[in-house]
């Protein structure tokens, strides 16, 4: 389904994503994993296009979507969501309307120009945010909300696109553990209602391994680890957190359960 | 090595999936079809208030567009229509008069370089003093920075008044009590920058994060101290861009002002244009010049500014 081949992106002498390659046969729900700054976003950006690749293909359902232009390009875009971690909503626009900049792609700029949308979109996208739990919010300022919730609208503006493909990008990097799992329990039911492949950066291990059918581990720009959630052991998470064997797994939790291992952590604050 | 696992790990829509439903239970209140329709319809009825007032809005733009159009073509003397198949024919008389004696453009140009030069300079002073000026006003009119809070509607209400006297009252009133030349004008116009800059400056500052500021008092540091140190640093690029943004408007006003007799081009342009045909090769070259001045700062202070911009973020 998506082919990604020897995807590269050098900043002047810096290389942050070398030669990745992933083949994706098949919607599943995909973790990215890895330290910040190891390539994770610039990924993600270029297979959303927003960032320009330096070398490399991307290849979906054999459509080679790497070398697009113009309007071929935007419509790619609009096939492959992207969620950020900071939500990059319009703030001072209501809810809905943050929806319905979903549809963007397919309406006229002076009908959106206007926020003439028709009745339908209006009506759907009020149904996206009762499936997400936030229908009450409709009608106040996207800046009136809180994290866990403008995470929300800006999936529901996601699925509001109909894509193929939902690109998240450090999704609850900036919420708080109870909003965090709301927000990843909402990505999973997407995938598992919709059969949407979804795609996560994460930096955290075991919020991977809780909602990811597969694993990709990424370390200074290359992809050093690729498998089921199963087959990643400690050994190998200390490879991609480039960690020494004081790391243990719940030092990069942000989940609830962590909160109840018992503290046994006891790596210097500074590591 | 065994695979250490700190909590159990429950795949998704197992164990988590009744957490999960409960969670978002618990968020969302009112939930279910029922509630979507209602949330629609109040949506809708949103929507359609807004539609209408916008429509309304519209309505009521265009008409006045058109009534106030109207009445202005009414008490013309001449008539929009009337009037409009002449408006090239003034830069038409002096394109042909150029052409014509184009072999003395070039030395016509050098001729007046002197009074550009005069007219630039006069641009720069006031510049440089009226944005020293409006600095000054504006950091004291800014809430959150100025020294004497209470103060600050006597200095917001001073750079209302010194932006809103046109330079060219200014001027002819300076020129009455002076006598002409380039004094008055650079008075007039630092009179104006100082108003203007010190709005767009203070309105900066008011963006400005206020939390290096809170660390500088923290350490003792008087009011100047904070404002060079704390504010000035965060809001440079953007000063220096509006500063070199109102030189540019400086350069054409006192271009104008020279019409009225404080020296440079603009005296230069008023002679050869109030001469009539036979001399618009010399408004020519004048308005050469000046379009060229005003292309070369205008690339200097965008590359500055760039610079400048660009600098910050590494």
């Amino acid at each position: 389904m998506l082919q990604i081949d020897k995807l590269t992106k050098r900043f002047g002498s810096k290389t942050a994503v070398d030669a990745a390659t992933i083949k994706v046969d098949g919607p599943m729900m995909i973790g990215i994993i890895g330290k910040s700054g190891a390539g994770k976003s610039t990924l993600l950006r270029m297979l959303n296009r927003l960032t320009p690749h330096s070398a490399g293909t991307i290849r979906f359902e054999g459509r080679d979507v790497s070398g697009l232009k113009g309007a071929d390009k935007r419509r790619w875009q609009s096939e492959c969501a992207m969620i950020f971690q900071q939500f990059n909503l319009v703030p001072r626009m209501d809810v809905v309307s943050n929806v319905l900049h979903g549809t963007l792609n397919r309406r006229s700029t002076l009908a959106t120009m206007f926020n003439l949308y028709p009745k339908e979109d209006i009506h759907q996208a009020i149904e996206i945010l009762d499936r997400l739990g936030i229908s009450e919010q409709a009608a106040k300022r996207a800046e009136a909300l809180s994290g866990g919730q403008q995470q929300r609208v800006a999936i529901a503006r996601a699925l509001m696109q109909d894509p193929k493909i939902i690109l998240a990008d450090e999704p609850i990097a900036s919420l708080d553990p109870m909003n965090a799992q709301i927000v990843m329990e909402a990505l999973r039911r997407i995938f598992d209602e919709d059969g949407r492949t979804v795609i996560c950066n994460l930096h955290t291990l075991d919020t991977a391994r809780r909602y990811c059918d597969r694993v990709i581990g990424m370390r200074d720009g290359r992809i050093v680890f690729d498998g089921a959630p199963e087959q990643l052991t400690t050994g190998v998470a200390r490879d991609i957190y480039g960690a020494g064997s004081d790391f243990s797994e719940s030092a990069t939790s942000t989940e609830i359960g962590a909160l109840e291992t018992p503290k046994d952590q006891t790596a210097p604050a500074y590591a | 090595m065994p695979v250490v696992r700190p909590f159990p790990v429950a795949r998704w829509g197992r164990q988590t999936g009744k957490r999960g439903v409960a969670l978002m239970a618990e968020i969302s209140a009112g939930h279910g079809p029922m509630n979507v329709d209602r949330v629609q319809a109040g949506y809708m009825e949103m929507v359609q208030r807004k539609r209408l007032y916008g429509g309304l809005t519209l309505l009521i733009f265009v008409v006045l567009m058109v009534s106030g159009f109207l009445v202005a073509e009414d008490r013309n003397a001449g008539g929009f229509r009337n009037g409009i198949d002449n408006i090239g024919d003034y830069p038409a008389a002096v394109f042909s008069e150029a052409w014509e004696k184009l072999y003395d453009l070039p030395g016509l140009m050098v001729k007046y370089i002197p009074a550009l030069i005069e007219t630039i300079n006069i641009a720069a002073v006031s510049t440089l003093t009226g944005v020293l000026a409006g600095f000054l006003l504006a950091m004291l009119g800014t809430r959150g920075l100025a020294k004497w809070p209470r103060l600050i509607p006597l200095f917001r209400r001073i750079t209302d008044v010194m932006r809103a006297v046109p330079e060219i009252v200014i001027a002819l009133m300076l020129i009455f009590v002076l006598g002409g030349g380039p004094v008055p004008a650079v008075i007039a116009i630092a009179i104006h920058t100082g108003g203007a800059i010190g709005k767009l400056f203070s309105e900066v500052a008011e963006n400005a994060d206020l939390k290096p500021v809170e660390g500088l008092q923290s350490v003792g540091a008087s009011w100047t101290q904070r404002i060079l140190l704390g504010v000035v640093p965060q809001v440079a690029p953007n000063f220096l861009s509006y500063a070199l943004l109102r030189f540019e408007i400086n350069i054409r006003a006192s271009a104008i002002l020279g019409f009225v007799g404080a020296g440079g081009i603009g005296y230069e342009l008023k002679n050869s244009m109030s001469w009539g045909p036979g001399r618009f090769d010399e408004a020519a070259a004048i308005f050469a010049l000046l379009f060229a001045t005003i292309i070369l700062f205008d690339q200097v202070s965008s590359r500055y500014r760039n610079q400048l911009t660009e600098g910050q973020g590494q």
